[in-house]
């Protein structure tokens, strides 16, 4: 019995409760923390499975749960079928280079890409590295010149209405302009990146650097008073003044405009797949809908769950590096 | 070292020329030299979602491309318009093309660019669907058979007074095709036009390249996987396009397919497969082989009577592919067409990649779509018949084809008689009589067939 009570003591410990609580309370707050997220899941899926069934459309039934799950794992089998297929296909290429090569020996054999298609993973492994490739630019060119517009007075107000004029523009606006131009800069024989990656990639860095801009200006131009006051009697210089005073003042701010940022980025990133038909979890999308098969609807229900899941997790980590960065460790980040 | 590469290709390319033009000399001579290893190894072609894109799916699949040392990438392309300009600007190697693509693009209706073919890659294969609605309309015009049901084929006749009510209550009446140069466009208005429905002329000289001067039916482009949904809207009645979008139709319930292409014209080419002039320049043992393996392809489709149907089925249906569903996809592709819901008929030639010499590049069906431009002002001006000889000899090429398949048939791969007798053969079938009007197609005298329609420019008629 005493063990016992020692274990849930320990439990309760890792749980972050205090020794003195009483269990009831513990098992109030532990209701609380998993319960009623898991409540509210289950009744979302009952709600989903129901109302799913009411829901006729020309290829069929709208995907419930059942669904949903039958059509990941059906993913997951043609994805290890793809796999099985590429190792076939480097097979057959090796034999038929050593063909070639006894035939003509000066050949010099080369192995060449699988060329099968990309499955829903490969898929969503190249829409996690546009994302943050696209991200990583963005917050290249907004952090800095956030800072220098938030110290600068004239220089917001000069560029102001720019930032106004182009921060509410959909990515599909854009979309047209970057794929033309990327065409016509980008030519080169031998190219590092594929043409599609960099439109998105450009679409992505020009509709997400705002939030960051913007937030980076408002969190600089807050720096307290007292603070600046202090940099003015230690005479620190302009470098040393934005590393000492102005960055770590301004962090949470900055997190906060990189948070929103990498979401606009996520979502606009998908569109962008869509319209642009360049390959990533949009494509997967538009391809499953002009299928049309009876699968496809399952099969982009899939899609929109990882999406969200993707959304999710993305910003999560957001949230830790923002607290990690963060000097005031307290303050409320949700 | 660059300068020896260019020599040598250059030299390559020289020796290649005269091969091809002795070739075509003396046909006849002897087993041909073998045919170089492939200029350029990796390769990527377009297609879009349609069941007659099967060659290029089983010359992948059965490794065919890769025993002539092509390791090619198939990608699906969003419209006929991208497909053709990233072949125009090499982002393709090549592509399944509609037959009047190449045309349309050499004699500048549309983007201008020298775009050739030596290859056909089916005959037949599309259908003309309307929507529930306007089929419940036309049901009554329509003879009824001892058996109860629709006598086929059905002719538009039954369709002009559906036409005619929407004309004079001010509604337009909408229909969908695929590409103002597909054939899909030309069949919908050789049909429409046969049944006295006028579906309007092109005027690109004066700047009109909607195709809806003087029409009754107003004809718009819409890409083929998203016709049903676009009918499904209430955008369009009706639309012309390749499989499986009738079946599809007929499948979601949301139309009825009223006739096939082979009953406008019977054994009517349809695709073909497309290269830039210039990439076929500059690879032209790569553009042989790519031929070579897709020959082999379309033989795989039609051997032993469509026995090999169910598997190309399979592998059409997957997502990377059409992606429909396999049985709708089966409903054309093993030989029937499903009309109304359950009115399954025996449509035995609806999709014809090999058989009747279907993959060779005939002129007179260059000059069919030709004349077809003409018919419809997409050509403003008369041109004598020698200019169609000219236009079609530039774009179809039977020598690149006929290289080919010698060498099939040296490879031991196939026979003589899978081919035309290339000593004999000139490239113009005999005069076709099998249209839905009746009317003969002789594609030696383009301007001749012309003056045998009511509907459409002829002689030196303009807008």
């Amino acid at each position: 019995m005493s063990s016992i009570r020692m274990t849930l003591a320990g439990v309760s410990s890792i749980a972050g409760v205090k020794s003195n609580d009483t269990m009831s309370s513990w098992l109030k707050r532990s209701a609380r923390a998993l319960g009623l997220p898991l409540l509210g899941l289950l009744v979302f899926l009952l709600i989903w499975q129901a109302g799913a069934k009411q829901i006729h459309t020309s290829l069929g039934e709208f995907p419930g749960p059942s669904q949903v799950y039958q059509q990941t794992l059906s993913l997951i089998a043609d994805h290890n079928a793809e796999r099985a297929r590429e190792t076939d296909f480097y097979e057959r290429q090796e034999q038929r280079n050593a063909e070639r090569i006894a035939k003509d020996p000066s050949y010099e054999p080369k192995i060449r890409e699988y060329t099968g298609k990309p499955t829903f993973f490969d898929q969503i492994g190249t829409s996690l590295v546009t994302v943050l490739a696209g991200f990583f630019i963005a917050g290249l060119i907004a952090i800095p010149l956030g800072i220098c517009i938030g110290l600068n007075g004239a220089l917001y107000s000069a560029l102001n209405p720019i930032i106004q004029l182009f921060k509410p523009v959909s990515p599909l606006a854009w979309l047209p302009l970057v794929t033309m131009v990327v065409s016509a800069v980008y030519v080169t024989p031998d190219p590092l990146f594929a043409k599609s990656f960099l439109t998105s990639l450009f679409t992505v860095s020009l509709c997400c650097l705002w939030p960051t801009l913007i937030n980076t200006a408002v969190g600089v131009s807050a720096v307290s008073p007292d603070l600046q006051n202090v940099s003015k009697v230690l005479r620190l210089s302009w470098g040393t003044h934005v590393v000492k005073i102005v960055l770590p003042s301004s962090v949470p701010m900055i997190f906060t405009g990189l948070r929103l940022s990498l979401g606009i980025a996520w979502m606009v990133l998908i569109a962008a797949e869509m319209l642009a038909q360049n390959p990533g979890l949009g494509k997967f999308v538009w391809d499953e809908f002009q299928n049309g098969s009876s699968d496809s609807l399952g099969r982009i229900m899939v899609a929109v769950l990882v999406i969200g899941l993707i959304g999710f997790l993305l910003d999560r980590i957001m949230l830790l590096l923002q607290r990690a960065f963060s000097w005031d460790k307290n303050a409320i980040t949700r | 070292m660059k300068t020896t590469l260019n020599r040598r290709s250059l030299c390559k390319k020289v020796v290649l020329a005269t091969a091809v033009g002795l070739a075509t000399l003396s046909a006849s001579t002897a087993a041909l030299a073998e045919i170089g290893y492939p200029e350029k190894e990796e390769l990527k072609f377009g297609f879009i979602k349609l069941t007659d894109m099967a060659p290029l799916a089983i010359a992948y699949e059965k490794h065919y491309f890769e025993d002539e040392g092509l390791y090619v990438t198939l990608e699906a392309q969003a419209n006929w318009k991208v497909l053709l300009d990233r072949v125009i600007d090499g982002q393709l190697d090549g592509a399944h093309m509609l037959a009047g693509q190449p045309l349309g693009a050499t004699i500048g209706f549309g983007t201008k660019a020298d775009i050739i073919t030596a290859f056909s890659m089916d005959l037949n294969g599309n259908g003309i669907t309307v929507s529930n609605d306007i089929w419940e309309q036309m049901k009554p015009n329509i003879p009824v058979g001892a058996d109860g049901k629709p006598v086929h084929p059905i002719k538009a006749d039954a369709l002009k007074p559906v036409v005619d009510k929407y004309k004079a209550e001010g509604k337009p009446f909408n229909m969908g095709m695929v590409f103002p140069v597909s054939t899909h466009n030309y069949e919908l208005r050789y049909w429409l036009a046969a049944g006295g429905i006028h579906p309007g002329y092109y005027a690109p000289e004066k700047g009109d390249i909607s195709g809806q001067l003087q029409a009754d039916a107003l004809l718009s482009v819409t890409p083929p996987p998203q016709m049903p949904a676009t009918m499904e809207a209430g955008t369009i009645y009706g639309y012309c396009v390749g499989e499986p979008w009738n079946q599809q139709a007929v499948f979601k319930g949301i139309g009825v397919p009223v006739i096939t292409d082979y009953e406008i014209w019977k054994d009517n080419p349809e695709k073909v497969f497309g290269v830039s002039k210039e990439w076929a320049d500059k690879y032209p043992n790569t553009h042989i082989r790519v031929v070579k393996a897709m020959i082999r392809a379309a033989k795989w489709l039609d051997e032993n009577n469509n026995a090999n149907r169910p598997e190309a089925v399979e592998i059409l249906s997957r997502p990377t592919y059409v992606g429909a569903d396999a049985e709708v996809i089966a409903n054309s592709m093993t030989g029937t067409f499903e009309y109304e819901k359950g009115d399954k008929r025996e449509v035995p030639d609806f999709n014809v990649f090999f058989r009747y010499n279907a993959t060779y590049p005939y002129y007179s069906d260059a000059i069919w779509y030709l004349t077809q431009m003409r018919r419809w002002g997409q050509i403003a001006e008369q041109k004598p018949d020698s200019w169609y000889m000219d236009i079609a000899k530039k774009v179809y090429r039977p020598d690149i084809y006929a290289l080919a398949a010698k060498e099939l048939i040296a490879d031991g791969v196939m026979d003589a008689a899978d081919f035309p007798d290339f000593d004999s053969e000139d490239g113009f079938k005999a005069p076709q009589t099998q249209f839905i009007d009746g009317i003969t197609y002789d594609g030696k005298k383009p301007n001749e067939y012309l003056e045998k329609f009511n509907i459409g420019l002829k002689g030196a008629d303009k807008i």
